[in-house]
């Protein structure tokens, strides 16, 4: 019985891991926005865009961010739980 | 694990951390593959650099010119982000960038160890990152330096409420910050073992993952300088934040 109850609580953490990798499909949307963005405006102005890029990474640094934390509720929930 | 499935290869495994010699406990002072790989990436940066620098020629041989590379871009990305009086931590982020920079190249090497897969060697550097700025913001500014949690351009209702999350958002930097490193190494390891396992299953069919993995591993190279420059251009902009003029 107590084995069953130990599988059934394996089976939440698997699938709480699972779930909480979804979070950086955020990410990704936010990478995208800013990398997409970044593009439209550099198409716009050529002569402007080699010097924004630092700024690109950092924009897409900070959207990473907030997945970042999905993972690491991810990772938590394999190896530290 | 996974023993009697179709995946015998683990893609965990890889990031274990055994000792060099022999079996038995891990120690404090115990050389590991982890030990090991940190020790080559610095001989490399060091090796490179210095072999690079003693001749001087006019016209630069391949040492010289790599670590003319890696100066002129990390001291223009130094110069363009935290501005002139930031410049002084220019050797710091050097060696941020370079070391970081080639563990991760190091680490794409068949066989290698990833040493900035791990989260203890990004969270020591997110770590060291966070309590230098911290301490050269409240040396350079005194308390003036918490007035950056203080977001003046906002109405005065929603200043508290900013100041809460500004203060949150400092405190999490370096969790995203190592994270942001040791997660992107991490993942492109474990996806490429991945791959491999399917390689080995597939027959005749595995030049799919194969041809995969190959595709994967060009992206990973892309990751490994992109991660390095990310890690040092977030470095830049928080020690903006400590010695530059207030921005918000």
């Amino acid at each position: 019985m107590t084995g069953d109850l130990v599988q059934f609580a394996l089976m939440g953490k698997y699938i709480g891991a699972g779930l909480a990798t979804m979070g950086l499909g955020g990410a990704g949307i936010g990478v995208g926005i800013v990398a997409g963005n970044f593009l439209s405006g550099a198409l716009r102005n050529p002569s402007a865009a080699p010097g924004q890029t630092a700024n690109l990474f950092v924009g897409i640094a900070f959207a990473e961010a907030l997945g970042i934390f999905s993972f690491l509720i991810a990772l938590l929930l394999m190896f530290a739980v | 694990m996974a023993s009697e499935g179709g995946l015998s290869i683990d893609p965990m495994h890889q990031f274990q951390i055994v000792p060099l010699f022999g079996e038995g406990p891990l120690h404090w002072y115990t050389p590991t593959n982890q030990t090991l790989w940190l020790a080559v990436t610095v001989l490399a940066v060091i090796g490179v650099l210095v072999l690079g620098s003693t001749r001087r020629a006019i016209i630069p041989g391949r040492l010289q010119s790599m670590g003319e590379v890696f100066y002129s871009f990390v001291h223009s990305m130094v110069e363009d982000v935290t501005g002139h009086e930031g410049a002084k931590f220019f050797p710091y982020i050097m060696v941020l960038f370079t070391f970081i920079v080639t563990a991760n190249l190091m680490g794409l090497i068949p066989g290698a160890f990833a040493s900035t897969s791990h989260i203890a060697v990004t969270a020591t550097l997110a770590l060291a990152v966070f309590l230098t700025v911290t301490l050269v913001g409240l040396y350079k500014k005194g308390i003036g330096f918490l007035a950056m949690f203080w977001v003046t351009s906002a109405p005065l209702a929603l200043r508290p409420i900013l100041a809460l999350i500004e203060v949150i958002s400092y405190f999490v930097r370096p969790v995203s910050h190592s994270i942001r490193l040791g997660g992107n190494m991490m993942a492109g390891h474990a996806v490429m073992k991945v791959f491999a396992g399917f390689a080995g299953v597939m027959g005749i069919g595995s030049i799919v993952p194969i041809a995969a993995i190959a595709a994967i591993y060009g992206l990973e190279l892309l990751v490994a300088v992109v991660q390095a420059y990310v890690f040092a251009i977030l470095t830049c902009v928080y020690l903006r934040d400590a010695v530059g003029e207030a921005h918000h």
